[in-house]
């Protein structure tokens, strides 16, 4: 699969876009080229896929690619991207939203996605923090963890997202970083594939604020401390239930083939013209 | 030849059906009182017709999926009232913005908030031209009968195609609960616009590229046409673009698309205004009736009613030229005074306005017209 990616990745970037407007040492960079391999590798034309973001620095990512992209409104892509997908249903329907798009100002609209199972693609890129305001508190941001917005600690606890999508009824659930970046691509080929809602979280870093605020050190010490402290889902500690704190476990963590909401919604088409013809 | 059909209807179950009728395939909605008879009526009849019907979320993710389906190439509406109506503002905004037709029905109840959930107002007249920020129009047409929901509402699609632009119905409790006899023209009789493709090589198309008339043409996600549509300020090829004399260009068009061609959407109808009157009664939604029968009653009185059908873009020379053949000139509306307001610009002084306002969760009696008539009358000595 992956050799087939070659170079056919390009085709989905807008070159004269480039470079792109996110610090040096983000992650979103890694992600948007894993996205665009992946759409490369499973060969999707452009005009079939749709790129529904919402707003912050991830959420910019629609102009660098040349497919059909929505750039929508602060938490809302989900429920734009159901009216896409549900109108025209032959479409890829990709939804990128960063942690405090999806999680927190549009944590209903994620719920409602995956328990209407559908069939959507959700790349949320998790940086614990509100990168384009200025580095504010989030859903995900950890008790303690310093913000723009919790200078003296955060008071609240951070959602575990993958655990929501799960809970909520996604077909399928995984977790990356912008370190591993093989199973990353992987996993996005795997979710946009997938019948069904997909929920796919990123970790990445965001330097500039969390990782300052937070004396997380240089971006490549951002990314290393990505590779210490992932725990794959196949590792012993892992398949015992035994992912030890501060650890993030990647990998899929969830998979069902519960029919998606047009799937179901073909039964009531089926009786409204069974009614249609008794009458 | 199919003929018309006469049927006895709700104005809610009318709107439903006029949707339909227009071509609507794609409902995408939050129940709330007055207008959930929409929604339910839309459940049943979508997948009747290969339509889809979902009940979402909150009217945030309602008018958002309204705009996803529209941009796939599906005719959409969403239906609400106050709160709902509220909620969806910010949407509406990137509606506006990234200039996507659709269709939302605001079945007006008493505020402010929750209010007088099941009772009537007509407090959303400005809501509706000015409920969201930014510089930018939209057009509102609000029906007086269940025949004008059904009509309106294939109306407010039309428009909504014809200019890529949402389109507000705004409907009132009394209106939409009204039940009685319509005719629906059979499908041929009645006039459907179309979405405006473009025609031009896919790799030259530009989402936001205005035709002569202002309008660009708008593709449908999933066609030869790849494009890009962006709630931020954008150029003609849809992405962000932070050129002051381009940001000047769009705002100026999304006005000027509409207001060149203020014939194809301003429509207002009179009611015995012929000739000179006493006074000039502007009114409406579900106030014509009342004013109608108050008119009819006025005696010696020449009143004639206007019926705003159209409320935005409002009609300035309607109501200015008729407001010219009066003496007076009186606002009947159920709320504490919004459509008097526009009609004192409009008038200019030329005429002295008085409004006749209710907002007691009620609508008027022909009486309580009549009686503001008679007042009127007295105060300018007709
Ligand atoms: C309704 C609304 N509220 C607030 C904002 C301001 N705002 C823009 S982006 C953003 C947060 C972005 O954070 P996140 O979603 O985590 O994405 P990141 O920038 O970290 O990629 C906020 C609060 C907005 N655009 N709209
Ligand atoms: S502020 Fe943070 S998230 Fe935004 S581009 Fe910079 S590093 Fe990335």
């Amino acid at each position: 699969m992956r050799a087939l990616a070659g170079n056919a990745w390009w085709e989905y970037i807008k070159k004269e876009m480039l470079p792109h407007m996110w610090c040096p040492g983000c992650g979103n960079g890694i992600v948007l080229r894993c996205l665009a391999r992946a759409l490369a590798a499973l060969g999707l034309p452009r005009h079939r896929v749709v790129v529904v973001t919402g707003i912050g620095c991830w959420g910019k990512a629609d102009d660098y690619l040349r497919t059909n992209a929505l750039h929508t409104t602060h938490g809302r892509a989900l429920a734009f991207a159901t009216g896409i997908k549900l109108a025209r249903p032959e479409l890829v329907v990709l939804v990128l939203m960063g942690d405090g798009d999806c999680a927190t100002i549009g944590g209903n609209h994620l719920i409602h996605a995956a328990r209407r199972n559908v069939d959507l693609t959700a790349v949320v890129v998790n940086n614990f923090n509100y990168g384009m305001t200025g580095g504010q508190v989030s859903a995900t941001t950890p008790r303690g963890a310093v913000t723009s917005t919790t200078a003296l600690g955060n008071p609240e606890r951070g959602f575990d997202l993958c655990k929501i999508a799960d809970a909520a009824g996604a077909n399928l659930v995984a977790r990356a970083t912008v370190y591993h970046v093989p199973l990353l691509e992987r996993l996005l080929r795997e979710g946009i594939s997938k019948k069904g809602f997909s929920f796919l979280e990123v970790v990445s870093p965001c330097p500039t604020h969390y990782g300052r605020r937070n004396r997380l050190g240089t971006p490549a010490e951002m990314m290393r401390y990505l590779k210490e402290r992932s725990l794959g889902v196949h590792a012993p500690a892992a398949r015992r239930g035994e992912v030890p704190e501060g650890y993030i476990l990647i990998g899929k963590l969830a998979e069902r083939d519960e029919p998606d909401f047009l799937a179901a919604y073909e039964q009531v088409r089926q009786r409204a013209s069974g009614r249609g013809e008794r009458k | 030849m199919e003929r018309s059909k006469r049927l006895f209807m709700q104005g809610n179950e009318a709107i439903a059906e006029g949707a339909i009728a227009a071509g609507a395939r794609f409902y995408a909605g939050y129940p709330i009182t007055p207008s959930s008879e929409i929604a339910e009526v839309c459940s049943r009849r979508l997948p009747e017709v290969g339509g889809i019907f979902v009940q979402m979320e909150d009217e945030i993710a309602s008018i958002a999926a309204v705009i996803g389906a529209s941009l796939a190439g599906v005719k959409a509406f969403t239906a609400t009232s106050g709160p709902g109506f509220s909620l969806m503002q910010e949407n509406i905004g990137l509606a506006v913005m990234g200039e996507v037709p659709c269709v939302v029905v605001n079945v007006q109840r008493s505020g402010p908030s929750t209010g007088l959930a099941t009772k009537v107002a007509q407090a959303d007249v400005m809501q509706a031209r000015w409920g969201r920020h930014g510089d930018q129009l939209l057009i509102a047409l609000s029906p007086a009968s269940v025949q004008e929901c059904f009509e309106l509402t294939v109306a407010a699609f039309n428009l909504a195609e014809r200019f890529r632009v949402p389109v507000v119905l705004l409907a009132d409790e009394i209106v939409a609960h009204l039940r009685e006899v319509v005719e629906l023209p059979p499908a041929e009789k009645l006039p459907i616009v179309a979405r405006r493709y473009p025609l031009c090589p896919p790799d030259e198309y530009l989402p936001f590229r205005p035709g002569a008339d202002g309008v660009p043409p708008l593709a449908a996600f999933g066609s030869e046409y790849v494009f890009h549509i962006t709630s931020s300020m954008h150029g003609e090829d849809g992405f962000s673009n932070n050129d002051p004399a381009n940001a000047a260009r769009k705002i100026a068009r999304l006005f000027t698309k509409i207001t060149s061609h203020r014939e194809e959407v301003v429509q207002v109808k009179g009611y015995g205004c012929d000739g000179t009157l006493d006074i000039l009664l502007v009114t409406f939604g579900c106030t014509v009736r009342p004013a109608r029968a108050a008119a009819a009653r006025a005696g010696k009185l020449k009143v004639g009613v206007l019926q705003l059908v159209t409320l935005w873009p409002f009609p300035d020379r309607e109501v200015k030229l008729l407001a010219r053949r009066a003496k007076a000139v009186v606002v009947a509306e159920l709320n504490y005074g919004q459509v008097v307001c526009e009609v004192e610009r409009v008038v200019g002084g030329e005429r002295p306005v008085y409004g006749l306002h209710k907002y007691n969760g009620e609508g008027f009696t022909p009486g309580e017209i009549a009686a503001r008539l008679e007042e009127v009358a007295g105060l300018c000595g007709l």
